[in-house]
């Protein structure tokens, strides 16, 4: 399958935001990647289109044929659509330096684009691998709620599938090798999607960013590298990736840390419901009043609007909106998936009035 | 600046206190030899000078070796380290090999000190010496891309150790097992 399917249901299969799982009250979801190349290839950003091509090609033929799933979706990137390429970054399955354009190194800017793809397990979408990434290949699981080991051993049967077929370039003193020396030795990165209203409306949150820092871990925003804590939503992931094996990583972060964080948010929480501290009330019930009656709502408001709402849920104040719901809201309102679902492309003014309506009829929706 | 002997310009400053008082002198290249400052023609060149040069004469010429030594660039994508550093992205996975000297403090910095993979091994590398009967081209080449990779090492162990002759005898080996392997990809 090439390019996306317009029958493919973006609505409700989507493993990562069932929000369910373990400590799915805090965590949003659980991600595990893994950087692997070719041996004898240079890397993507410095080989010519011919190798590249041939990376691809390689790749696309190993990831096809391993038997991964029982339905899995290629995409060609430098052939799809801008919007098709929006949609895969705001589902978290191919990151935005993927989906940018860009020419061939020292190619003319009209030059076709450089050959590179993404195949996705349907209908859970819990395993995408990148070909020709910053890296030949990005292998991610995505889960829902606190699943670091789950993760884990799914993305490393992948691995051992795909390694059984394609030369890996490895060094017994440096491990898998990558384009970047800071993802060399096991090329994992384990992260964890947090909502933290709590720790943020107390004003904890930069304590435990630092507290992470100090451990050498990356504290990000919803969009991964560069991007804000949009709707107080955090992404704590390793950074050491030599001389610390996987087992290490994910104890670290799945047994230690991330529970600690979780204490730290719930204790938050329990706390403004015993003092049921009226300025916590009053941002939800108002969060909830704007997304159930504006007109015009921008892609930041709705997500700033929503992680209230979503406290709401978790605290039990707001009892006829799901937390699933709020999750999926999170992605509908999305440029991107907005026009998907509506079936128009529209511009942004056009876009916040959309938003608005869809907001209003999705919660306002009787079961 | 002009020099203080004659009209030719300044390119060496002598800066000396005699009893308590500051005299600067400024002397062209010529002057300063002859008042026996600065670099004379008779100092022994540097030790990289005088290993290049023997590389060249023994026609030890394998681009990992002078890679490593002069930092000129990776023997498969051409990458500099100067290039590394200003992209911070390595060329091919053969740049761990060309520059392995440079990057080893570089990792230990950025992995709090980790400096030597520890976790998951690709099955072939490790079952492909144990288990020769199932080798495959592939296998193959990989294992001989290792045994490359560790003699690298021990040559530039014995260059450094000024053991020229095993030196020689490594390279000699490098270049059996390196003959018909190219920069094009194995795929």
């Amino acid at each position: 399958m090439t390019g996306i399917p317009p029958s493919l249901s973006f609505e409700s299969r989507t493993e990562w935001l069932r929000g369910e799982g373990r400590a799915s009250d805090v965590v949003m979801s659980s991600r595990v990647r893994l950087a692997r190349n070719i041996n004898g290839c240079p890397f993507p950003h410095r080989g010519t289109r011919v190798h590249r091509q041939a990376s691809l090609q390689l790749c696309r033929r190993a990831i096809l044929g391993a038997g991964l799933s029982p339905m899995l979706l290629w995409v060609d990137l430098h052939e799809a659509s801008p919007l098709e390429r929006m949609l895969l970054v705001e589902r978290h399955l191919i990151s935005k330096h993927h989906s940018k354009s860009r020419p061939s190194a020292g190619a003319a800017s009209t030059a076709p684009e450089d050959p590179r793809g993404v195949a996705i397990t349907l209908p859970d979408e819990r395993v995408s691998i990148m070909v020709n990434e910053e890296d030949h290949l990005r292998l991610q699981v995505i889960r829902t709620g606190l699943a670091l080991s789950e993760c884990w051993q799914e993305i490393d049967a992948v691995d051992t599938r795909l390694e059984s077929v394609l030369p890996y370039a490895y060094s017994s003193r440096f491990g898998y090798l990558t384009a970047c020396p800071t993802n060399v030795g096991t090329g994992l990165r384990m992260s964890v999607m947090l909502h933290l209203p709590g720790l943020r409306l107390n004003g904890d949150i930069e304590r435990v960013k630092r507290a992470a820092t100090d451990m050498n871990l990356a504290v990000r925003g919803f969009y991964g590298e560069g991007s804000d804590a949009a709707g107080d939503f955090y992404q704590i992931s390793n950074q050491t990736t030599l001389g610390r094996s996987e087992r290490q990583v994910l104890e670290e972060l799945e047994v230690q840390i991330i529970p600690k964080v979780v204490e730290y948010e719930r204790m938050a929480r329990r706390s403004f419901a015993t003092k049921r501290l009226a300025a916590v009330e009053d941002q939800i019930y108002r969060a909830y009043g704007i997304l159930t009656n504006a007109r015009l709502v921008s892609t930041e408001e709705a997500m700033q609007l929503l992680s209230h709402l979503r406290l709401g849920v978790v605290l039990g104040l707001i009892k006829n909106v799901d937390q699933a719901v709020v999750n999926h809201l999170m992605l509908l309102t999305q440029p991107a998936h907005l026009q998907r679902v509506l079936g128009r492309e529209m511009d942004q003014d056009a876009r916040r009035s959309a938003r608005a309506e869809l907001l209003r009829a999705r919660l306002l929706a009787r079961p | 600046m002009k020099c203080d002997r004659c009209d030719n310009e300044a390119t060496v400053q002598e800066i000396t206190i005699r009893h308590g008082v500051r005299v600067e002198t400024h002397l062209c290249e010529q002057c300063a030899r002859q008042a026996g400052l600065g670099p004379t023609p008779t100092a022994p060149p540097p030790l990289h000078e005088i290993l290049q040069k023997y590389i060249q004469a023994t026609g030890m010429g394998h681009a990992t070796v002078v890679a490593a030594k002069t930092r000129a660039n990776c023997p498969s994508c051409k990458l500099t380290w100067e290039e590394f550093r200003q992209a911070d992205r390595l060329g091919c996975p053969d740049c761990y090999t060309a520059f392995e000297a440079q990057l080893g403090p570089l990792l230990e910095r950025a992995h709090e000190g980790g400096i030597k993979h520890c976790g998951k091994t690709p099955a072939r590398a490790c079952a492909a010496p144990a288990r020769p009967e199932r080798a495959s081209p592939q296998n193959e080449a990989l294992e001989r891309m290792a045994r490359v990779t560790s003699l690298r090492k021990q040559l530039e162990q014995a260059v450094a150790s000024e053991q020229y002759e095993r030196a020689a005898a490594i390279r000699d080996q490098i270049r059996q097992l390196s003959a018909g392997d190219g920069p094009t990809p194995s795929v």
